[in-house]
């Protein structure tokens, strides 16, 4: 435990001690606003919820999270600092633990710093803060699950941009995994019950429910046992390529 | 004390490390000497637990690295090859995270910062980041970040590549003043060190051991009485 806070106290500092803090979370606050409004019509809708704010985050993490996520192993590899890492006295698990909960907290801190939409929506209308509260542990969870696939990724390549565009396309896969596009892929050549068993790791039918401020404890053993499972892949990579 | 048997490491069909073993005592600086793609990184890469081994055994102050590689870590300062640390940190950022991943605390921690700042001459760089230092700072900062929580075992690959004479001479000095209790494996390119500072010098190339004795005893073995001519004649195998 104390390594891992050790590791975590370090990576989450560093985001600070670069631009890429600050330009993550402009960039994000900017475009979670423009998706709010322009896509979503949160004035036009007339209605005091925020359903057009959380509905877009999936897409707006599609393209954010993996940009986080790649730099975590990736980088380490590229300068060598893993050799640093893996000989100092704390084990593969840990530092895989304290790298994506760094992470995770930080992309946590860009998601509360969209708080000023939330006093908005409070100033125009009475929404249910309760379901707003649920629908934000039901965003941060699925940044988990994007973060979760991407670092694992990052630790299979040296190269970030490669890292980057595998990530994109796995969790966009993940994202679809209930739509036709993905399931037609399928049922030509799978059996039904695995095409149905694909169709449920969808994270949109996941997200959807949480978004409306439904928690079901079936959505959050999902995000979670989602995150286990490619953490614990991520330690196995990270232990097999380390000194590649 | 290390403690190493047999040990090889293959790389698919290229073998880096073939059936080494030696032994080092506490006392000893043995320097490891080699032409580039011997074995000498590979071999330190084994002993400090990052790269495993494909056969043989390592044991570190009694703890075998493959079944107790946390308790062997604890115990092992060690600098990598071209001494890579988190660039964005400042030195003192660094240190303060090496001395938390070291379980260092209180007194001891403000104590050890300040003797390693002050042995590595780090001082007026401690706020600066290390991205923006010269090889010889980053060098240093890694070799204070190894030797931060006073090991017992001291592993150090080119300790001093990218020093100027002067700062050479201070690391060369600091190696030889904590060298009297501890273990210390040095990898070096630079053979007039081995004079400076080895009590031990092992001459390995294409994953063998040739040579394995004090640098007096390797001298008398060559008609020449420079170490150059000593390391060429052994690694091409003029002399055994």
């Amino acid at each position: 435990m104390r390594n891992i806070t050790t590791i975590f106290k370090r990576e989450l500092s560093s985001y600070f001690a670069t631009p890429v803090a600050y330009v993550f979370i402009v960039i994000f606050l900017i475009m979670s606003g423009a998706m709010t409004f322009y896509l979503g019509g949160l004035y036009e809708r007339g209605q005091a919820d925020l359903n057009p704010f959380f509905q877009y985050h999936p897409w707006l993490y599609l393209f954010l999270v993996p940009a986080i996520a790649m730099r975590l192993w990736a980088e380490e590899r590229k300068s060598g600092s893993i050799e640093l890492l893996m000989t100092l006295p704390i084990t593969v698990g840990q530092s895989v633990i304290g790298k994506f909960l760094a992470a995770w907290i930080f992309i946590g801190i860009a998601l509360v710093l969209t708080f000023p939409i939330w006093i908005t929506i409070n100033y125009l209308g009475n929404p249910d803060n309760g379901v707003i509260l649920a629908a934000y542990l039901g965003s941060f969870l699925m940044a988990g699950g994007f973060l979760a696939i991407g670092s694992c990724i990052s630790a299979l390549t040296k190269n970030q941009v490669i890292a980057f565009i595998i990530t994109v396309v796995i969790c966009f896969l993940f994202l679809l995994a209930g739509s036709p596009l993905v399931l037609n892929f399928f049922k030509a050549w799978i059996p039904q019950n695995i095409v149905d068993a694909i169709s449920s790791l969808s994270f949109l039918t996941h997200y959807a429910s949480l978004a409306k401020g439904v928690i079901d404890l079936r959505d959050i053993i999902y995000f979670v046992s989602l995150i286990g499972f490619w953490l614990y892949a991520n330690t196995i990579i990270v232990e097999m390529k380390k000194a590649d | 004390m290390i403690k190493i048997n047999n040990l090889s490491k293959k790389f698919g069909h290229l073998t880096a490390v073939e059936n080494i073993s030696f032994q080092v005592e506490p006392g000893e600086v043995l320097g490891f000497l080699g032409p580039n793609g011997a074995g000498k990184s590979t071999t330190m890469k084994m002993i400090t637990g990052f790269l495993t081994p494909t056969g043989g055994e390592i044991e570190v102050s009694g703890f075998n690295v493959a079944k107790d590689p946390i308790e062997v870590k604890k115990r092992i300062g060690y600098l990598p090859e071209g001494a890579p640390s988190y660039g964005e940190m400042t030195p003192a950022q660094y240190l303060e995270f090496i001395a938390q991943v070291r379980q260092l605390s209180g007194q001891k921690k403000t104590d050890r910062n300040k003797v390693v700042i002050q042995q590595l001459h780090l001082d007026k760089v401690l706020n600066q980041s290390i991205d923006t230092l010269s090889k010889g700072f980053k060098r240093r900062v890694g070799l204070a970040q190894a030797i931060l929580h006073d090991p017992e075992v001291l592993i150090l690959d080119e300790p001093t590549d990218g020093l100027d004479p002067n700062q050479k001479f201070e690391v060369r000095e600091l190696i030889k003043n904590i060298a009297p209790d501890k273990v210390i494996i040095i990898s070096t390119h630079i053979l007039s060190e081995v004079d400076a500072i080895c009590s031990r010098a092992i001459i390995i190339a294409d994953g063998k051991i040739l040579a394995d004795d004090t640098p007096e005893g390797l001298r008398s073995k060559s008609s020449s009485d420079k170490m150059d001519d000593i390391f060429r004649e052994i690694t091409s195998g003029a002399i055994s």
